[in-house]
């Protein structure tokens, strides 16, 4: 079948039911997209179809058709995402396993509101565990990227 | 690891261009892992590099897990070298010898930036035909008068100095680095999915394995059909090994269906008669009677039955599963008489010992790669090397290089938990309120029984593991009549460390009880401790700090009420006010947590702040959420739909201050843990009076 990952159409050998996540992983080499729990709990693997945050560890590979696939290696060529610009200022980051699929998240709920109240940005973001606990500088680093982007209109 | 000889070294530093290479040894820390003593100084196991095209590049073949070492030891590497920060990086040390000068026998970090900045001096004054002495350095330069040299320019010539046989460390007031809040250096690789974990590893001829282990702790393969699993497509092996079944396939998915139709008719063993909740029935009994003495002053018994006034309190913790957000897993490549590993391991020591063991091959012959680690707080590091052991067996058997992947139901139910605990405390109150009489028994499973450690480690039947954090609880110095007893039921359920260690249940217990009695007598709880804790001035100003910054004294927003509680492990007093309400629901919530911290010197206040945000939100997730329980040896959990851990709207705000101090330096990974379920649960009576004495807290 045929896959439109990060603006590049692939040519994918796998089976009808393999979930997404295993397709992008193993098939494809995207590691960034991460395996955490397989039953869409955790939300590492969160990746973007045609711009809507979606889980892909449940999602099987033929459920995605022609839609534009984004992960975390498409969201930008060089980390340079607002949403990624953040984190980094930030210092987010700890062990960093889940933080592809918080970025992807909080990519998802800016573009779609992009002035999100504390309480969006925690309804957005409750579908992503990290056990480092570096939820309270997500929160922040949600905010700021906001503020930036209301800042540079 | 790396082996390599001075002369080996020496010769390979001449043939080297490349720049400055010095090695230095910094001690792992794995849990309650013990350094025998009389050892020859250790391998290095860490290098500095400092290029000619200006790079400076520490190398470690540390566990980068989230801890932020490679930006701490950076730090203090860049502070003593005096070179310019924006060029530093840090890499995974390769497997490979390095030519590199050995800092041998420095005991701290640092001395290895000092010594290559002794050779880039040396360098700089062969050249300009001067006297070292004469010459000083900033920020990656040699400087005399209005000379200068780049370290980039002398990293050969430093390369061929002699090195210096002792160093001087720079004094803290003109550190310019150390104590200065720090972004990490692993970032741009983390938020660009770029971080290779040990998920991560690709090779072309690397298959994936997924095993199926008993469903009881201890059982065994009686028979097994694997006639369905072979026919999914991608599965190419399906083999046996001492933990279980494994099946190997060119990918996770085919692994997964493949080990879901396995037909396994398992021997269940007398795991299969564990049962959490009559196991805490029989720890509740176990602890009214005397174990085996941990530690003892006085007479408590005696003591205890002439008190006029006796508070007495059970505290009962469950096992828990570390779930770290990466699945464990290990890749292994067994060719020509060697043995490969990437992983990401806490303990790379151990893994060697139990990889060669298995593979039949020298433990010089084992290389380990080691990885992003996806979390470990103490799950990596198995003195069994259970997961880095089973995927050697595997790949094995096998035959094929292979990678071992966990699922999160594998590590739910994986076993290597937090022990569960009991502690049954009684104490008799003099007629100020103070307790004079203290009577604690403590039940629950060794970490370090029948492991390598156990002989070294458990002196008279006392692992300390158990009792740390009360045996040397301030509190308990100034009682007169005390002892605290210990029984360590051996369960086939295997129980591990876990973040904070024997603290996670000791600080429940011991501050819990301090607030008890700080009640009992009628004290306000700030004052009830300090006052017990006057000859302790680090733990009266970080309690004193956190309850100031925290508002103590002041009204609580309405609804809302307040708890203390402080507690010292790995070497730092942490004190945490947490302030809470309660729904309509009866579910607790807690809004903000004030922390302070003294840790000795802070090398990076920015880490730190992170470390004592994220130690509060994973022991938050054990106050309120997370419980491992056990029928019919059966564990009951499988992923976080019912073994539920801390998510963003539950996070509270942390506020983390930081007390100067000079003391030695602390851990600060783990600590901030240990004091948060006492501060809620005390949070909780204040505003309910209910004394909630269980884990996960829950309101009646």
């Amino acid at each position: 079948m045929r896959l439109n990952v990060n603006g590049t159409e692939r040519q994918v050998d796998a089976p009808d039911d393999m979930p997404l996540l295993w397709v992008l992983r193993d098939v494809l080499g995207l590691t960034g997209t991460k395996f955490g729990c397989g039953m869409a709990q955790c939300g590492a693997c969160t990746v973007h179809i045609e711009g809507q945050a979606v889980r892909s560890c449940v999602l099987p590979v033929s459920a995605v058709g022609t839609r534009m696939v984004t992960t975390i290696e498409g969201l930008s060529p060089d980390g340079s995402h607002p949403v990624q610009k953040a984190w980094a200022d930030q210092d987010v980051v700890q062990c960093g396993y889940c933080q592809p699929g918080q970025i992807m998240s909080a990519a998802a709920l800016l573009a779609q509101n992009p002035e999100p109240t504390d309480q969006e940005i925690d309804l957005a973001m409750a579908g992503n565990i990290c056990r480092c606990g570096t939820y309270q500088r997500i929160r922040e680093a949600v905010r700021s990227a906001a503020s930036k982007r209301r800042a540079e209109r | 690891m790396i082996a390599f000889t001075r002369r080996e070294l020496l010769r390979k530093s001449l043939l080297s261009g490349a720049g400055l290479f010095v090695a230095f040894h910094v001690p792992r820390k794995a849990g309650a892992v013990p350094q025998p003593a009389g050892k020859p100084p250790p391998d290095p196991n860490a290098f500095v590099r400092v290029a000619p095209d200006e790079s400076v590049t520490v190398l470690l073949a540390h566990s980068e897990m989230g801890q932020g070492i490679w930006t701490g030891l950076a730090m203090l590497i860049a502070e003593e070298l005096d070179c310019d920060w924006s060029r530093i990086r840090v890499e995974h040390a390769p497997a490979a010898p390095v030519y590199a000068h050995p800092a041998f026998g420095m005991q701290m970090t640092g001395t290895a930036g000092a010594m290559a900045r002794a050779m880039l001096v040396r360098a700089a004054a062969a050249q300009w035909k001067t006297d070292a002495k004469r010459l000083r350095t900033e920020n990656g330069f040699v400087l005399r008068g209005d000379d200068r040299l780049s370290y980039g320019q002398l990293a050969v010539a430093a390369q061929a100095q002699t090195p210096p046989k002792t160093v001087k460390l720079k004094d803290r007031k003109s550190w310019k680095i150390i104590g200065k809040p720090t972004r990490r250096l692993d970032t741009p690789e983390k938020i660009t999915g770029k971080a290779q974990f040990g998920m991560d590893v690709r090779m072309p001829d690397l298959r994936t394995a997924l095993v199926a282990r008993s469903p009881v702790f201890g059982g065994k393969v009686k028979s097994f059909d694997a006639s369905k699993a072979k026919s999914v497509k991608g599965v190419e092996q399906v083999v046996q090994v001492p933990s279980g079944v494994a099946v190997i396939a060119s990918n996770f998915w085919s692994a997964k269906l493949g080990r879901d139709a396995l037909m396994i008719d398992w021997d269940p063993g007398p795991g299969a008669n564990v049962d959490s909740a009559k196991l805490l029935e029989s720890y509740r009994a176990q602890a009214k009677t005397k174990g085996t003495v941990a530690a003892q002053q006085g007479d408590a018994e005696e003591a205890l039955s002439h008190s006029s006034k006796r508070v007495v309190a059970e505290y009962d913790v469950p096992y828990l599963a570390h779930a770290t957000m990466e699945p464990l897993n290990c890749a292994v490549r067994l060719a020509d008489g060697r043995c490969e590993i990437w992983t990401g391991t806490q303990f790379q020591t151990m893994d060697q010992m139990s990889a060669a063991r298995i593979a039949g091959v020298a433990p010089e012959n084992v290389s380990i790669h080691t990885q992003f680690l996806g979390g470990g707080f103490g799950r990596r590091a198995t003195p069994t090397s259970d997961f880095v052991s089973e995927a050697v067996q595997v790949a094995k058997a096998a035959g094929v290089p292979v990678k071992t992947v966990w699922t999160r139901e594998d590590d739910i139910r994986g076993g290597y938990y937090r022990p569960m605990f009991l502690h049954r405390i009684e104490v008799g109150l003099d007629d100020k309120g103070r307790p004079f009489a203290w009577k604690h028994t403590i039940v629950g499973q060794s970490i370090l029984a029948g492991t390598p450690f156990e002989q070294l480690m458990v002196k008279n039947g006392v692992d300390n593991v158990s009792v740390e954090g009360v045996v040397d609880s301030p509190y308990l110095e100034s009682v007169p009549a005390r002892v605290v007893t210990l029984h360590s039921p051996r369960l086939e359920v295997p129980v591990l460390w876990w973040r904070s260690v024997g603290n996670t249940h000791t600080a429940f217990a011991m501050e819990s009880m301090i607030d008890e009695l700080a009640w009992a007598a009628g004290r306000d709880p700030l004052d009830y401790r300090s006052a017990l804790l006057a000859e302790k001035p680090r733990h009266l100003r970080a309690l004193k700090t956190a309850a100031e910054k925290a508002g103590w004294g002041k009204a609580a927003p309405k609804g809302r009420a307040r708890g203390l509680a402080v507690h010292e492990s790995f070497g730092s007093i942490i004190a945490e006010a947490a302030e809470v309400s309660v729904d309509d629901h009866k579910e607790i919530h807690v809004h903000r947590v004030t922390c302070a911290v003294d840790c000795g010197t802070a090398i990076n206040p920015l880490g730190v702040e992170a470390q004592v945000q994220g130690a509060v939100a994973f022991g938050l997730s054990a106050v309120l959420q997370s419980e491992v329980t056990l029928k019919d040896g059966r564990v009951e959990q499988s992923n976080f739909h019912d073994y539920q851990v801390l998510r963003l709207p539950d996070m509270p705000e942390v506020a983390v201050h930081i007390i100067e101090s000079d003391a030695k330096m602390g851990g600060i990974g783990e600590p901030a843990t240990a004091p948060i379920s006492a501060a809620v649960a005390n949070a909780v009576y204040a505003l309910t009076k209910q004394r909630l004495r269980s884990l996960p807290l829950r309101l009646a």
